[in-house]
């Protein structure tokens, strides 16, 4: 099998926009990490784990979506909807970080750029149509695995454009913005549905066997109460 | 942690080892979305050396990591196409459950009296 080469490599991006980009992505996970911590109890811990093994699993599965052309899950909504925005950005960011310093799949100096896309963008664009559709559609399997479609399929090209507006602040070559952007996005609406699918099909898995488990029933079912909690 | 959270994690590990160990070598050999775009313009040699043309793949530099035992999704030293790919596929679902599972349980909440 050719060697697949699935994120940003380096040289893409110049390195000044690279490194602004890994300043951005530290201080993102950073607040992730913090927020997190709300979310995670001995039982989001291991899942979250699980969460991680599996996007990278899925990853490693290119799907054709044109002659030429494949596309793989990125998981940001995936995530989101099984353990939560804050945990699900660590989750996609673990597995990027995973794939480039042991895979060599993503550049090093572009690290920032895909965590900036798959792991922040995707993971916040899957996480706000889930906030908003969960609370319109039944919550059941059904209505979860359309949830999981539809923002897959947006966040999928919300973190396409990402590298638009990456390589548009540093692309080493001369080449058409829109055209980029088009292309973009025209492959990625397919890839996303590809996403959606496989994202569907997990989460409404999970909310059969252990509803318990999915972190979007569980946080979304209600209107917002407050836990008054003692904090010594 | 329950026995039940035990048997589901053993589920999703064994789902996640199947599908990187196995399916991964079924998947397209194609490039993805963003290789494609990055490719397009440019026109390429037997050896994937880029010939002529202008595309954003142009100034691309290799890998930091490019000597890694598991770099490009194989274990360096197996021959064979399909185990290579496969063994290392069940090493980055492991490796990553390890980190991931590993990290968050070093950040979790630990007041955990309640409920």
């Amino acid at each position: 099998m050719d060697a697949q080469a699935m994120h940003i490599a380096n040289g893409i991006v110049n390195g000044p926009v690279s490194a602004i980009f890994v300043v951005f992505a530290v201080a993102v996970l950073a607040v992730c990490v913090w927020k997190a911590q709300a979310d995670l109890d001995d039982r989001l811990a291991p899942m979250a784990g699980l969460v991680a093994a599996f996007i990278f699993a899925v990853q490693m599965l290119n799907f054709q979506v044109l002659p030429g052309v494949s596309g793989h899950l990125l998981g940001g909504t995936l995530a989101v909807i099984l353990v939560g925005p804050w945990v699900g950005a660590l989750c996609v960011s673990t597995v990027l970080i995973v794939q480039c310093l042991l895979f060599a799949d993503g550049g090093l100096t572009a690290i920032g750029l895909n965590i900036t896309n798959m792991a922040i963008l995707g993971t916040a664009a899957g996480y706000l149509l889930v906030a908003g559709l969960v609370r319109l559609l039944p919550k059941n399997p059904y209505g979860l695995g359309v949830t999981a479609f539809i923002a897959s399929v947006v966040s999928v090209v919300v973190a396409s454009q990402g590298f638009v507006l990456e390589y548009a602040l540093g692309g080493t070559t001369q080449l058409s913005l829109p055209w980029i952007s088009g292309t973009m996005a025209g492959t990625h609406v397919l890839i996303g549905i590809g996403e959606g699918l496989i994202a569907a099909t997990t989460v409404a898995t999970v909310a059969r066997v252990r509803p318990d488990l999915v972190y979007a029933l569980r946080t979304f079912r209600k209107p917002v109460t407050v836990d008054v909690e003692a904090v010594a | 942690m329950t026995r039940k959270l035990g048997w589901f994690l053993a589920g999703g590990l064994l789902v996640a080892l199947l599908l990187a160990g196995v399916v991964s070598n079924f998947a397209s050999g194609s490039p993805d979305g963003l290789d494609a775009t990055a490719r397009e313009g440019c026109t390429f040699g037997a050896d994937g050396e880029i010939t002529g043309g202008t595309c954003m793949l142009q100034r691309e530099e290799g890998h930091q990591m490019a000597d890694s035992p598991l770099a490009d999704y194989g274990i360096k030293g197996i021959d064979n196409p399909y185990l290579s790919t496969g063994l290392a596929g069940v090493a980055g679902v492991l490796i990553t459950f390890g980190l991931g599972a590993g990290g968050f349980w070093l950040v979790r909440r630990r007041e955990q009296k309640a409920a």
